[in-house]
């Protein structure tokens, strides 16, 4: 089983973003990048397949900044193989996803496990528009996978802690919103030693011509405490204009 | 390109899901501005019993195949690519819902169509959509190119009772090829129960990641017990194995309406609000100030909720 996870760098949210000049994207310029929560999961699913029944796992990654330590981490965690597709900028993720098609094309694979969505993919989560431009199928949303010869089990979440089940043929392309597992911690130091003992193999983008089909006119923030009425002070004296609060609310 | 807005109808067990009262009702006004027809579009097997429910839309499409008499990710993605190449609507909605996620992609990349995600608001003459990103913390607004788009709706972002009507629009049945399928609907997994309901709490402490380790939850536990509540809590919480599944509160957890929300830690991603945002009174703890929760908290404490959660404790 060969199994292709795709991964991507994402502002980190605990920072203060900031807006560019244009008011059209975020300035990039000072942004604190970190991996995609569901990316760690996709990997972590990968690994436990790899496990169970000695998977072959693959991460990927277009070219962009901090994209050599994620793969490294990649790799220290257990994946086999790293790839880093270059000259494509992803800046829509149907763009994105031209470029990993193109890359993904002309590999061996059974699946490929994406994160379900990340904070910025305004034209739409990366997995079915993948699937699309590969001909494959797809299932998003997935909290686990089990292989099985030609087919995979998957259990898709709904809403209210619902699953549906689904049986399908590979290749697939899934969407990870959980894996089964919490995902596996890394220490630096076996970072740096991957980073000593694997190569990242560099693949060129080809053509990647797809965007996201429409103009981004404004970026702002929502209006942050439009509806919340801020209590100041010291941690007591909030927590006593709380017991305030609920006292007149009749809740306590 | 027609002058149609098309809604795809989302239903489960026999029942219309709220987002798709809530996209039929913003498609009424959209439809009602820029003189266009509005239509739901139902699949299914069987299902067309449903289209009473669907009075809101001029019309309903209603698709009857075998392979659609339960969800599947890959017959929907091509029944709707047809219906869309079909009908060149000005605008399709689908929820940004656990099947929506499924569907707008595909059908923008077969239809070849402009898709804008994670919507929660929709300029009336269909120019501008808005996108919610950065875990609610930046609004995008975005101008499709070209004729026709698909949109994803965020739930909860626009009422559902404005796209409630019972009534009998005319239905048009389509055929639509889904066949060949590779994927295949196996089973429903009902959640577990027994553990307390929160959807029947007046009083919830719902703790997010900012509470950073299991060992700190009997803290939370306390003051939930002290003010006479449970404990429920944000999505990493379960995904860490600390909570059960049955804590959750949001998009795929339960939604939950009590007399009091208290959020401690919780950042207020789009997927969490739209399960608490109806909450009779919200209070927020957050260390940042920036922290979308305030966006929707009756009041804000910007505070470590390792010095609140003792302080109010003890005044308990
Ligand atoms: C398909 C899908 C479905 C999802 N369904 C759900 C769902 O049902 N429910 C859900 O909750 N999420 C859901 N999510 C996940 C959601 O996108 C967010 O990742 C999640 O809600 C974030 O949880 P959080 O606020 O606890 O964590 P974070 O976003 O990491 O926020 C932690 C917050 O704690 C604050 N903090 C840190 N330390 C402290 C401190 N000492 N004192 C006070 N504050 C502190 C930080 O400032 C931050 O705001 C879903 C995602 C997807 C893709
Ligand atoms: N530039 C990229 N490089 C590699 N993988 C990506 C990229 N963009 C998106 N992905 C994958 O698609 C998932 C969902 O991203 P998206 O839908 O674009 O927000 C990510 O978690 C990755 O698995």
């Amino acid at each position: 089983m060969n199994i292709i996870v795709p991964i991507k760098q994402v502002p980190d949210l605990v920072e203060e973003l900031e807006i560019n000049a244009d008011g059209t994207d975020l300035d990039r310029e000072w942004l604190k990048m970190k991996l995609n929560e569901f990316d760690d999961h996709a990997l972590e699913e990968a690994l436990l397949m790899k496990d169970e029944s000695g998977a072959n796992v693959t991460a990927i990654a277009l070219d962009g900044d901090d994209i050599d330590k994620a793969l490294y981490a990649a790799a220290a965690k257990g994946a086999d193989r790293l790839v880093k597709v270059t000259g494509a900028t992803g800046n829509s993720t149907h763009q994105a996803a031209k470029a990993l098609a193109n890359a993904i094309q002309g590999m061996d694979y059974d699946l490929v496990m994406t994160g379900v969505q990340s904070v910025d993919d305004r034209d739409g989560q990366l997995a079915v528009i993948l699937a699309h431009y590969l001909g494959n199928s797809h299932v998003s949303v997935v909290t686990g996978v089990q292989a099985s010869g030609g087919s995979v089990t998957v259990q898709k979440e709904y809403g209210a802690g619902m699953v549906a089940e689904f049986e399908a043929a590979t290749p697939v392309v899934l969407g990870i919103q959980a894996a089964r597992e919490t995902p596996r911690y890394v220490p630096v130091a076996k970072v740096r030693r991957a980073q000593k003992s694997s190569t990242i193999e560099e693949v060129a983008a080809g053509d990647a011509a797809a965007d996201a089909g429409s103009t981004v006119s404004k970026m702002y923030k929502p209006e942050t405490g439009a509806g919340a009425e801020m209590i100041d002070g010291s941690a007591e004296d909030q927590a006593a204009k709380v017991i305030e609060i609920l006292t007149q609310k009749g809740v306590k | 390109m027609s002058n149609q807005i098309i809604v795809v109808v989302e239903h489960l067990k026999g029942n219309i899901e709220d987002i798709t009262f809530e996209m039929l009702g913003k498609g009424k006004e959209i439809a009602g501005a820029t003189g266009g027809e509005l239509v739901a579009l139902l699949l299914g097997n069987g299902a067309d019993g449903l289209a009473g429910q669907l009075g809101a839309a001029d019309k309903v499409i209603y698709v009857d195949d075998a392979n659609l008499a339960e969800y599947n990710p890959q017959a929907y993605c091509k029944a709707v690519t047809q219906i869309v190449q079909a009908n060149s609507p000005k605008m399709v909605l689908i929820g940004n819902t656990s099947m929506g996620m499924d569907i707008a992609g595909g059908v923008s990349v077969d239809a070849n169509l402009p898709f804008i995600a994670y919507a929660s608001g929709i300029a009336n003459d269909g120019s501008s959509v808005t996108s919610s990103l950065y875990g609610g913390k930046m609004n995008v607004d975005s101008t499709p190119s070209g004729d026709g788009c698909i949109v994803s709706v965020i739930a909860g972002s626009f009422p559902a009772d404005a796209g409630k009507a019972d009534g009998s629009p005319s239905v048009e049945n389509a055929t639509v090829d889904v066949s060949g399928l590779s994927v295949t609907f196996k089973q429903l997994i009902e959640p577990e129960g027994g553990d307390v309901d929160i959807t029947q709490q007046e009083i919830l402490v719902s703790v997010g990641r900012g509470i950073q380790s299991d060992e700190n939850l009997p803290m939370a536990e306390e003051l939930a017990a002290k003010l006479g509540g449970a404990i429920s809590c944000s999505r990493p919480i379960v995904d860490s194995k600390w909570l059960a599944k049955t804590r959750q509160v949001g998009k795929s957890g339960l939604k939950v309406k009590p007399k009091l929300y208290l959020a401690l830690g919780i950042s207020g991603a789009p997927e969490h609000i739209e399960g608490m945002k109806d909450a009779d009174l919200i209070i927020a703890v957050n260390t940042d100030p920036k922290a979308p929760i305030f966006d929707y908290a009756h009041y804000g404490v910007v505070q470590d909720l390792f010095d609140f959660i003792p302080a109010l404790s003890g005044k308990l």
